[in-house]
């Protein structure tokens, strides 16, 4: 099924998207200073993470209206998320010709055995991965897009860069691997064998794969992609801290020239205030996102 | 010879594996004087409102122009809508290099997204090729010195005018490096 074309056209969007940032949004003027700054999609929401871990109760996917307004708002793509499991708001969203959907942690899981099976939508489906294991599942049920989970809603990039170190080493290794030792490697992280020898074969995974999960100023998003990740997702970090539009361009600049170090210096100067953060010691092990999904 | 990718945002690493694939040397041009040591430049697939802003903020907008006029240049969906004299909806900046009107995301969403076969004439007879249309523009409107040379249907996918070639669907993303042949042969008859 990977190799089919419905499968092309749903990562070719997420080829697309490489380089850019995708940034979290709750209403229409959001989308538009998202836009403005030089998103290349944003993630329409009620309540970005880190008032979803402020508020608490149960996450649920967004309100429609709320969907279109930003659909009618900007040209680039909207995604939007749904609840792990959750068939039928994913069918709510490839109805509203949803951009890109995002089975996402943040949301509260909908269903505690199964995500959902990615292949039977028209809009491409991104999920969260911690380590390489995941990452095969997810692109097993249809994934035409991987990302780290991180810890969203905390704007600490600690868990994003455990997560995108995890995929890469465990990358990395399976070159290395005689054929002999692929099954039982794929057994032991409980991925299909075929992904596995996939990536022996070729050195990456099938899909792109990006940062999510804790990113908040200009220097994470270069740190993210000097390691790995293909483009970036910010959720919180751009509408909790003071100048949202500035940081915006930032982080949009930070992320095609991550390696240009001069001139992350230059876009983070006099930057108003981050948002503020969390410890994730601060957080108590039932409020953790990034344990959700199977 | 050497081509030059526009690696600002987008699949550009595609193009420049398709380029290598025909043995030409490819760079990622990421700043000004990246360019000038290039004779041709693909502009890749990606989203063209992102790809305006981050031209501008460092001086590469107004490098294209004069570039364009010693050497090729190649545009795909976002690129093609760069290239173009006007683009017919959500306005965007473009360079104004080839004489039509462009409509973005014409076919709709991702979800209307597609890859079917298309029809080329690239110099050595008709010829059918995967055409990948993600999220793709429409050209609306060609001028009298525009050549078409790739339909899908009825519809102009693929044209050229001088040094400029621009195609709204997505060749990098296929087996088939037969498009970015005709581009490097291209680059080669102006050495």
């Amino acid at each position: 099924m990977l190799s089919s074309k419905e499968f092309k056209v749903k990562v070719g969007l997420a080829e697309m998207l490489k380089g850019g940032v995708i940034m979290d949004v709750t209403n229409a003027e959001q989308a538009k200073i998202a836009e403005d700054a030089g998103a290349v999609a944003v993630m329409a929401l009620e309540r970005i993470p880190a008032d979803i871990r402020s508020q608490g109760g149960v996450a649920r996917m967004s309100d429609p209206l709320l969907i279109r307004e930003i659909q009618k708002t900007v040209s680039i793509p909207v995604m939007a998320k749904c609840r792990i499991g959750h068939i039928a708001e994913a069918r709510v969203l490839e109805a509203l010709k949803i951009d890109f959907i995002d089975e996402s942690e943040v949301l509260t899981p909908a269903d505690e055995a199964f995500h959902i099976d990615k292949f039977a939508y028209k809009s491409p489906v991104v999920c969260g991965c911690r380590n390489l294991g995941e990452a095969l599942r997810r692109i097993a049920e249809g994934a035409a897009l991987l990302r780290t989970k991180g810890e969203a809603g905390t704007g600490n990039i600690v868990e994003a860069v455990r997560h995108m170190r995890t995929v890469q080493k465990e990358i990395r290794e399976i070159t290395t691997m005689g054929p002999e030792e692929l099954v039982t490697y794929a057994k032991n992280i409980g991925a299909p064998v075929e992904l596995v020898r996939y990536i022996k074969e070729h050195g990456k995974m099938p899909v792109p794969n990006f940062a999510a999960g804790g990113i908040a100023t200009p220097a994470d998003a270069s740190l993210m992609m000097q390691l790995g990740a293909e483009a970036v997702f910010v959720g919180s970090g751009i509408f909790k801290s003071e100048d949202p539009s500035g940081r915006a361009k930032a982080i949009v600049q930070a992320t095609t020239h991550y390696m240009d170090f001069d001139l992350i210096a230059k876009v983070s100067e006099g930057l108003k205030e981050a948002m503020k953060g969390l410890e994730m010691s601060e957080i108590p092990e039932d409020q953790i996102m990034q344990t959700r999904g199977w | 010879m050497r081509i030059g990718v526009l690696a600002l945002q987008g699949d550009f690493a595609k193009h420049i594996e398709m380029l290598e694939s025909l043995d030409v040397e490819a760079i990622p041009v990421k700043k000004p004087e990246e360019l000038a040591h290039c004779c041709g430049l693909i502009m890749p697939g990606g989203e063209s409102t992102t790809l305006v802003k981050l031209l501008h903020s460092i001086d590469l907008f107004d490098k294209i122009k004069p570039f364009s006029q010693k050497w090729p240049v190649f545009g795909t969906c976002a690129g093609a809508i760069l290239l173009s004299n006007e683009v017919a909806n959500h306005p965007v900046q473009s360079f104004q290099l080839i004489d039509i009107s462009i409509r973005r995301n014409a076919y709709g969403t991702q979800v209307d997204s597609f890859s079917e076969s298309i029809r080329a004439d690239l110099g050595s007879g008709p010829e059918a090729l995967e055409g990948v249309f993600i999220r793709a523009p429409q050209i609306e409107r060609l001028g009298d010195g525009v050549k078409a040379i790739a339909w899908h249907g009825d519809d102009v996918v693929m044209v050229e005018q001088g040094n400029i070639l621009v195609a709204t669907f997505h060749p990098e993303l296929t087996e088939s490096n037969r498009i970015h042949q005709y581009f490097v042969d291209k680059v080669k008859q102006m050495l």
